[in-house]
């Protein structure tokens, strides 16, 4: 059998940085060229990213410069028309939505979508779903390794809405939770199913400022404790600024700025995306 | 009265177990399979012939008929309505009508149209006196078939994983896929169980009314069907209310006013519901907003 060719390999240098603490892990994410056409509109074109393993980025844009498409990207819900996304490593190249998630990113959305009529633990237990190792029948027939895997399952479906003190509602259903609520119950559920990268899309919508206060922490608390990134869309830019190691700034789905919150601050062509062109 | 009151019950019950299959999938796929009341006269006919031709004991029968029909729905939908998941609802509709109307033809050619005689498999139990009211056995098991089947149907959707995916999924499929359910998975075991249980129903009703027919299938179907619209579509206890209601209403309209007429009268008392309660009994009120 003949040897295989010596290839010598070399060091690309990426487009991407990554905080200092991130250095050295692999990226959680990577995205490259990534870009999508609906029909002739070009919805989002050379969207590039990398996001470190703990990294907390905020992706922000004025309302249509394709924020959520990027998720939608990211979670396949959409089949990239260009590029690539490698998750861990790994490219999602026509891979569904279920394995996808399996590999570990998760979302929240925009509009609440969870599941109303199921109680709160109920909806946790959908996200810890592939976590349970019972097969079907073992539930039907209610064998012994079905009583332990839902035991566990509920121990830590209250671990889990523990971290935003709602174990006590776990029996109510989600549609009875008040709105702040809601939108934290998706974050738990979310976090369910054991994401190394939470995509947030816009979880402060709609809180007062205490309420968002509580949720900065409450974000920051979930990286420390479950060593995640996230990446998450928000109109609020106290949260954005107050929270967020790198930004990304999208318009017309091109990315128009990168940088840390103050360089983004500072950026012309953020600030001209946002409020308009000075006309003189 | 006591005899008509528990032979409508009973009739209900059937009616019951077969709208459970229009409710369960109309609640997950979003999708009316009017094939289904087919299903049932498969499962009859499959029990006819492992008992006539091949000897087997009733119980066994029936296992046959439930393993034929589950697997029958499984492929009904990997092979006519998968292809259609992101097709209007009109087209999957007609698909359904379609795929009834071809499995009554095959039946017509494998078994032929003339009618048989389905075995009683209860001849050798005597009928029941219960109050002055003869209850004959078949009435019975299909009460009881049909509590156990509802008891079990609720602890499965309530308490199980896959229960709960499918409550998941029948909410918002797009979510559930997001949270890793797998939703054909999901879909396939709906309609593997209410395909499962159309052949009980298949057998009971056969047993009860003991003429099969490639058609013996359809007037059931589409009285079940009324029975999941009536208790609230969707809803595993509204196809159970629906269900018994309807064979009451039913057997006691045969029995008091008219047995030309008692067809119409159930179908006038789901038009005068529907009209006071568009979502029937037990139905959602889906709140419009504004």
């Amino acid at each position: 059998m003949s040897k295989s060719p010596e290839v010598k390999l070399v060091n690309v240098p990426s487009p991407n940085f990554v905080p200092e603490k991130d250095l050295g892990k692999p990226l959680v994410l990577e995205a490259a060229h990534l870009g999508i056409d609906f029909g002739g509109l070009v919805a989002v074109d050379e969207f590039n990213i990398g996001i470190g393993a703990t990294e907390i980025c905020g992706l922000i844009g004025p309302n249509g410069a394709g924020k959520t498409t990027i998720f939608n990207l990211l979670t396949k819900v959409y089949e990239p028309t260009r590029g690539t996304i490698m998750l861990g490593g790994k490219d999602t190249h026509n891979l569904t939505p279920v394995q996808v998630n399996q590999m570990g990113i998760a979302r929240t959305f925009q509009n609440i979508r969870l599941f109303d009529k199921l109680t709160v633990e109920e909806n946790v237990k959908i996200g810890l779903h592939n976590h349970m190792g019972y097969h079907t029948l073992a539930g039907v027939f209610r064998l012994p390794n079905y009583w332990s895997e839902e035991k566990k399952a509920h121990e830590r479906a209250l671990e889990l809405l523990d971290i935003f003190g709602m174990a006590d509602l776990a029996n109510v259903t989600a549609d009875s939770l008040p709105y702040g609520a809601q939108r934290r119950l998706e974050i738990v559920r979310a976090l369910a199913t054991g994401p190394k990268l939470l995509l947030l899309d816009e979880p402060a919508a709609g809180m007062n400022p205490s309420e968002t206060e509580e949720l900065m922490n409450n974000i920051r608390k979930i990286r420390d404790e479950f060593q995640i990134a996230v990446l998450l869309i928000e109109h609020d830019m106290n949260l954005v600024m107050g929270i967020c190691e790198s930004i990304v700034v999208l318009n017309f789905g091109r990315i128009i700025a990168k940088g840390t919150p103050s360089q983004i601050q500072g950026n012309p062509q953020v600030i001209e995306a946002y409020l308009g062109t000075h006309r003189g | 009265m006591l005899a008509h009151l528990i032979n409508g019950i009973s009739l209900g019950s059937i009616y019951a177990i077969i709208a459970l299959g229009y409710t369960m999938v109309y609640g997950i796929a979003k999708m009316l399979n009017f094939a289904h009341g087919d299903v049932i006269m498969v499962g009859g006919y499959v029990s006819f012939c492992s008992m006539m031709y091949l000897g087997f004991p009733a119980p066994l029968a029936v296992l046959l008929a439930m393993i034929v029909c589950t697997t029958l729905g499984i492929t009904i939908e990997r092979l006519a309505y998968k292809p259609l998941r992101s097709a209007t609802s009109l087209a999957v509709l007609i698909t359904a009508i379609g795929m009834s109307y071809f499995l009554q033809n095959a039946a017509l050619i494998i078994w032929g149209a003339n009618p048989k005689a389905f075995p009683n498999m209860f001849k050798d139990i005597e009928a029941i006196e219960f109050a002055g009211a003869r209850i004959s056995p078949v009435a019975l098991v299909a009460i009881v078939a049909n509590v156990i089947i509802m008891v079990a149907l609720t602890l499965f959707t309530s308490r199980t994983k896959v229960g709960k995916a499918m409550r998941a999924v029948s909410e918002d499929k797009g979510a559930a896929t997001l949270m890793g359910i797998n939703v054909n998975f999901t879909i396939s075991l709906t309609f593997a169980i209410g395909s499962g249980l159309a052949a009980i129903a298949g057998v009971l009703l056969c047993t009860a009314y003991p003429t099969l027919m490639p058609t013996t299938g359809s007037m059931p179907g589409i009285k079940a069907f009324t029975a999941a619209v009536f208790g609230g579509i969707g809803s595993i206890p509204g196809a159970m209310i629906g269900g018994i209601l309807l064979g009451v209403i039913e057997i006691f309209a045969r029995a008091y006013i008219s047995s030309e007429l008692a067809d119409a009268i159930v179908f006038g008392v789901l038009i005068v519901v529907l009209i006071f309660r568009p979502t029937g009994l037990l139905g959602k009120q889906i709140h419009e907003k504004v």
